[in-house]
């Protein structure tokens, strides 16, 4: 496996930022969003005030916001959903007038709520993209272990950000020689040798899974993992 | 679709992180048991595993697409505690790495589509394959039954703490309506999806399906136009 296993978020850099301790930058991020969802969603001000924040660490991690922007269209399904929200709420209704005579009739409770949800998942959003785009995967996985989550949680996320490559390119090249054969994924007719390549898929996955641990093994495996960051010492 | 930050209140995620906390902790105990000093690499790599998975889209209907939540797959194929786990670290990887859901909202999506929708995929499985006779050709049927209820269930289990800690002003009735509504449709696919899926891996490894044991030994043979040609 000599491919780079590269984080698909991170964006490398130097800044303060990024170098900043892990575990602080998690607590820092969670004590963030907990502020934010807190907040009561009339306090406009106070949603400036988070939004201007996160904008000067970003300036700071001096990753491009370009870069960031289209990473947050993962919100879209709940954007929409937001939107739908004054048009079903109850409570006090207002029209507005929309161009042609028409009118729309929204529920006034319904409009602060869509305003709450994505004022906060915008800002979660983008808190969380940030981490992601500053700290290497492995950093975040230290950081957890600093924060004491426990060692075999920490353990299984290690596995499977290291894997996840590999088992999602397995399945890249499975669903490439399916098209290639002139099966469509997508479409239902085809789901019989859909599930096929996910069985096989599993089966791969869990077949290397066993692999892995006989190569632990072998290198002396005792329930912990040495830590690289600090050669030779053991935990 | 994961629930983001800031869609419900902050006690009820609270409330939730604890159930998930203490849910993720118990089956990480009951995980080791099951799988001893293999628990990190397999569970890791069934977790990349149920990811790539999640990644196939298929159509529901009305322009929109669904994909495989897994709950109910991988409680059949590993086991309900381990399968919980799996997805518990999903959901913990894809809020820390991937922005895929909101912190705050972390133990809200554990709850609802690790542990509600893991357990009562596996519960009614487990039933499925009392009613149905002794044989390996149940398994598959079972677990799509168990998938169809857990999808819908996992949604009643969003509208009931929406009605708690929502922080919109929508009748209870008609989220209801509108989530299991919608979520029936998905549980069909994610239906025949595990279904096939675990015939699938019966097919070429039974001893592989946690849910089958015991039945596996009942089966013929394995004789297929491949082999016999």
């Amino acid at each position: 496996m000599g491919a780079g296993h590269g984080h698909r978020l991170h964006f490398h850099g130097h800044s303060p930022v990024h170098r900043a301790p892990a575990h602080l930058k998690i607590l820092a991020l969670l004590a963030f969003v907990l502020v934010v969802v807190a907040t009561p969603r009339e306090w406009y001000l106070a949603y400036a005030g988070y939004l201007a924040v996160l904008v000067v660490v970003i300036g700071v991690s001096r990753v491009p916001f370009l870069y960031l922007l289209p990473r947050m269209v993962i919100e879209v399904p709940f954007l929409v959903f937001a939107a739908l929200i004054p048009f079903v709420a109850e409570g006090p209704r207002v029209d507005v007038p929309l161009v042609g005579g028409w009118e729309l009739s929204l529920s006034e409770s319904g409009l602060v709520a869509a305003w709450g949800l994505a004022a906060k998942g915008t800002l979660g959003v983008l808190a969380s993209l940030t981490l992601a785009a500053t700290t290497e995967p492995s950093a975040v996985l230290r950081g957890l272990q600093r924060l004491h989550l426990p060692e075999l949680l920490v353990q299984i996320m290690g596995f499977m950000v290291r894997y996840l490559d590999v088992v999602s390119a397995d399945l890249g090249r499975m669903i490439t020689a399916m098209r290639s054969r002139g099966v469509d994924p997508r479409s239902p007719r085809h789901w019989p040798a859909l599930a096929r390549t996910l069985g096989a898929l599993f089966v791969r996955s869990y077949e290397r899974g066993e692999r892995v641990h006989l190569a632990m093994l072998a290198r002396g495996y005792d329930g912990t993992l040495p830590d690289h960051a600090s050669p030779g010492v053991h935990r | 679709m994961h629930v983001p930050d800031g869609f419900f209140n902050a006690p009820t995620s609270v409330a939730t992180g604890a159930v998930a906390a203490v849910g993720v902790g118990v089956a990480l105990r009951k995980a080791r048991a099951e799988l001893d000093d293999r628990t990190a690499p397999m569970a890791g790599l069934v977790a990349a595993f149920i990811f790539a998975g999640q990644m196939i889209n298929f159509p529901v209907g009305a322009g929109t697409s669904g994909h495989l939540l897994g709950g109910a797959l991988a409680a059949v194929l590993v086991g309900p505690w381990t399968g919980a786990l799996c997805i518990s670290v999903v959901l913990l990887v894809q809020a820390l790495f991937m922005a895929d859901g909101g912190l705050t909202a972390l133990g809200t999506n554990i709850t609802l589509m690790a542990l509600v929708g893991g357990f009562v995929g596996y519960g009614v499985f487990r039933l499925v394959l009392l009613v149905l006779p002794r044989k390996v050709t149940s398994v598959p049927v079972a677990a799509a039954v168990g998938a169809l209820v857990s999808v819908p269930a996992a949604a009643t289990a969003f509208t009931l703490l929406f009605a708690l800690g929502g922080t919109a002003d929508v009748a209870t009735g008609k989220v209801l309506a509108a989530m299991v509504g919608w979520h029936v449709v998905i549980g069909i696919g994610e239906a025949i999806v595990t279904g096939l899926v675990v015939s699938a891996v019966l097919t070429s490894r039974p001893d592989l399906v946690r849910g089958a044991r015991g039945l596996a030994s009942n089966r013929a043979p394995l004789i297929t136009k491949e082999t016999s040609a």
